[in-house]
């Protein structure tokens, strides 16, 4: 039976990024705060360190730092006519799980939006007229503004400690850096990290044909660093292991290194690991929430931990799976387009372009997340949306990451999968390729959405979530234009060859190969109550206790990684909580 | 006490010298999750795969069977940390992923039979008997689609070759990439994990001079 335990001020799922900047900022209070998490904890020492953490199978293929399907995951169907199937070992996207979470095996790329982003619906159709944009795609306005978020970017941008170069500082173009950016109040906290030759022959070549290339913004240090917590990062050495690893060297930002150790000074803060939040639990009258149920696997039990505040701090994906086991929101019906919980689920859309050089020595094993150079020139902000006959935008990169063997093997055409030639061509190639990279965004539609599955379950017996997705005709006419702008580019480098791998025409979405783990709405922030299930602040609308932080409130996806937007609006949210909300707890809007 | 002490000196005397780790001959070696016809087939299947001819190692030299008879035998081959609830629809949209109900371990042991059994079949014996021409048309037609395994199967080949492939280039102490030889071949330097001094235009295009070392630290 279940156990109820002593109330708290405050309980947080989930204990990443957005979850640790909730558990420091609200401690600051003298909240009594309690952190669940469902995973096991980690921290720098013993879980990533030396040698033992520099292993590709182990981490960067079986997964070691993500959800284990067996206890999490969801179902996926392209339409919404089809029977959804489970996701049964990961494959397109890979959720963490654990203290930390996503935040220890990002690749650290950290965007801010372009505030045309943030108030899509009215830019298109301000600029285009609204008559540009699809039958069946549902974009939206996010109800708050660049200008408003700009100096909540720029704590969490201090807070993590990012290398880079600034392109508009108050308006003014900085050589260097993106011209193309909206304006920030000062450069970043460190110089941009060094880059490998690979990114470098592609900023040379795109500045030759009159481009912009500035250096991505880097959650990896490039020199040693303290920030306001009081968290120290040493220098990047470049090791090669970052996307689906914790840092061995203290120079990624993640929770473990730019806030944990401080946040587990405040006595008022405690956390439990191996803990899943199975349901929040609302009041009589569904106006607030009581607090939360979770099972507590130590003890092989269920546990009512009463509270004041919920802070919903899990995956996107999770956060939207509870609120809708929950009854936070109504659940979004796409036949009606009526209901919010689940409504306007989005990906990421990215291509490539591989390049071959045999008299070029890239040494491709030296890099970090984010060596990258970066062109803006194919923004959001810069396209002809009418001319071109798409909604979006791509950045267009060029990085080293790693050379790690059994993932990251680029072989040109012609080379077979196996045999002699396989293995002559791993000789041959290794060591001798580089790409242009587009990531870009991905709209939100009618028929694209998230809700429960009606056969499968998890471990607890709840229905699993389910996902209906494709690509749209919009969103590949994106990735062909950057396609058109990129493959120019790899041409006019002079490779030996080069090999194309973007979304055609009736392309469906394969689960099966790694994309981007860039899940995004399915509990969206918004002004109308009728198309989210949070307001402005990341409040639900329903319940107003109930405080959701992440990814999960993206109204669409941006052209960019995710990190920068959601630290952002977290540190946003808090803010409103702790000067707003506390002393006056009830709907901030 | 000292019973104690000779053991320490036992366990010192066992321990791999950098460069020369005492494993047992491929020959001696007993596999965990084989059969003895099952080991003959990975043995031979992968050895097609990455094959010895030729500059570098092959899979035998690097022993990737060894790699993947120990996978099959840990939680990869057991599916531990999968979703493998019912109901099945193993035949679905590919698109759609994995969705056999089938282990990989199991998925080896059944397709290994019905690909030996298509071997018999159609090149008159068992995939390890057949020369290596007829090896190399048989993982062909596998490769291909044209063994018309069952849909729980169906994954077989792009199993067996993701995994002949993570034998030949992982940590060694998984069992494969034997003496680093995956790493030399290519020039990977393997967990060395610090590269501060190296990222620097003055070193462009020339390439990295060390060689690998593993997690255990072993060096070639």
């Amino acid at each position: 039976m279940a156990r109820t335990d002593p109330k708290k001020d405050v309980v947080i799922i989930g204990l990443g990024w957005t979850g640790s900047m909730a558990g420091i900022e609200l401690a600051k209070e003298g909240l009594e705060i309690l952190a669940l998490e469902r995973g096991a904890d980690r921290d720098t020492v013993p879980d990533f360190q030396y040698p033992n953490v520099a292993d590709e199978l182990r981490y960067g293929v079986r997964y070691g730092f993500m959800q284990k399907p067996v206890n999490s995951t969801l179902t996926l169907r392209h339409g919404t006519q089809d029977t959804a199937l489970p996701m049964r070992h990961l494959g397109s996207f890979l959720p963490g799980d654990g203290v930390g979470g996503a935040g220890v095996h990002w690749n650290g790329n950290t965007w801010r939006p372009l505030a045309e982003e943030l108030r899509l619906k009215s830019y298109v159709s301000e600029t285009f007229g609204a008559a540009i944009i699809p039958d069946g795609m549902t974009i939206q306005d996010w109800g708050v503004t660049y200008d408003e978020l700009e100096p909540y970017f720029d704590r969490f941008e201090y807070m993590l400690g990012i290398s880079g170069q600034a392109g508009n500082i108050k308006g003014a173009i900085v050589p260097g850096g993106n011209p193309f950016e909206a304006p920030r109040a000062r450069d970043f906290p460190m110089p941009p990290l060094q880059m490998q030759l690979g990114p470098r022959m592609f900023r040379d070549q795109a500045e030759a044909m009159g481009l912009h290339p500035f250096p991505m913004p880097a959650a990896n240090a490039s020199e040693a660093y303290v920030n306001e917590y009081g968290m120290q990062l040493g220098p990047c050495n470049y090791c090669g292991f970052c996307e689906r690893y914790g840092c061995l060297n203290y120079s990624k930002s993640s929770p473990q290194t730019c806030i944990l150790d401080a946040l587990k000074r405040y006595e008022n803060f405690s956390y439990r690991t191996h803990c899943e939040v199975l349901k929040v639990e609302l009041a009589e009258d569904g106006k607030t929430a009581t607090g939360v149920t979770y099972f507590d696997e130590s003890a092989q039990e269920e546990v009512f931990q009463p509270a004041d505040l919920v802070i919903m701090a899990a995956y996107s994906l999770h956060n939207t799976h509870l609120c809708l086991l929950s009854g936070i929101g109504e659940p979004y019906d796409p036949a009606t387009g009526t209901g919010v919980t689940g409504r306007n689920y989005s990906y990421q859309m990215t291509g490539g372009t591989s390049a071959y050089f045999e008299d070029v020595e890239f040494n491709p094993f030296i890099g970090s997340g984010s060596t990258a150079y970066v062109i803006d020139d194919f923004a959001t902000n810069q396209i002809d949306f009418a001319a071109e006959g798409f909604i979006g935008g791509s950045y267009i990169n060029s990085g080293q990451s790693n050379g790690q063997p059994i993932r990251s093997m680029s072989l040109p055409a012609g080379v077979p999968a196996w045999g002699a030639g396989w293995k002559q061509g791993v000789k041959d190639w290794y060591g001798h390729a580089m790409s242009v990279g587009s990531h870009g965004s991905n709209m939100a539609y009618r028929d694209c959405y998230l809700d429960l599955d009606p056969t499968y379950t998890d471990k607890h017996g709840r229905p699993l979530m389910r996902m209906t997705f494709d690509w749209k005709d919009n969103d590949i006419r994106m990735t062909q234009f950057m396609k058109s702008k990129i493959e120019p580019i790899v041409e006019a480098m002079n490779p030996t060859s080069y090999r194309s791998s973007y979304k055609a025409a009736g392309s469906h979405y394969d689960v099966r190969p790694y994309q981007s783990t860039h899940n995004v709405g399915g509990t969206a922030m918004g002004d109308d109550p009728t198309t989210s299930v949070l307001n402005p602040y990341q409040q639900a609308w329903d319940a107003h206790n109930v405080f959701a932080l992440g990814a999960g409130s993206f109204p669409q996806n941006i052209q960019y990684n995710p990190t920068g937007l959601l630290g952002g609006l977290a540190y946003w949210t808090l803010d409103a909580i702790r000067t707003k909300y506390l002393s006056n707890p009830g709907p901030l809007v | 006490m000292a019973s104690g002490l000779a053991g320490t000196a036992l366990v010192s005397l066992a321990r791999p010298v950098f460069g020369q780790a005492t494993v047992p001959a491929l020959t001696d070696y007993i596999p965990t999750a084989f059969s003895a016809e099952e080991w003959a087939f990975v043995q031979a299947a992968t050895s097609r795969l990455i094959p010895s001819e030729g500059e570098g190692p092959g899979a035998a030299e690097a022993r990737v069977a060894v790699f993947i008879d120990r996978q099959l035998a840990d939680d990869f081959g057991t599916a531990a940390d999968w979703y493998m609830k019912g109901p099945h629809d193993p035949g679905a949209d590919p698109l759609l992923g994995f969705q056999s109900s089938l282990s990989p371990a199991q998925i080896y042991r059944d397709g290994i039979k019905a690909f030996d059994d298509w071997c018999r079949e159609n090149k008159g014996a068992a995939f390890a008997e057949l020369d290596p021409v007829a090896q190399d048309a048989s993982l062909t037609a596998l490769d291909g689609g044209e063994v018309n395994l069952p849909d729980a199967l169906r994954d077989f080949f792009d199993v067996l070759l993701q995994n002949t492939k993570e034998g030949y280039f992982s940590d060694p102490r998984y069992g494969g990439n034997h003496g680093m030889s995956g790493w030399v071949h290519i020039g990977f330097p393997g967990a060395r994990a610090s590269f501060l001094e190296w990222n620097d235009p003055a070193m462009d295009n020339v390439a990295y001079p060390l060689g690998p070392v593993s997690i255990a630290g072993e060096r070639t």
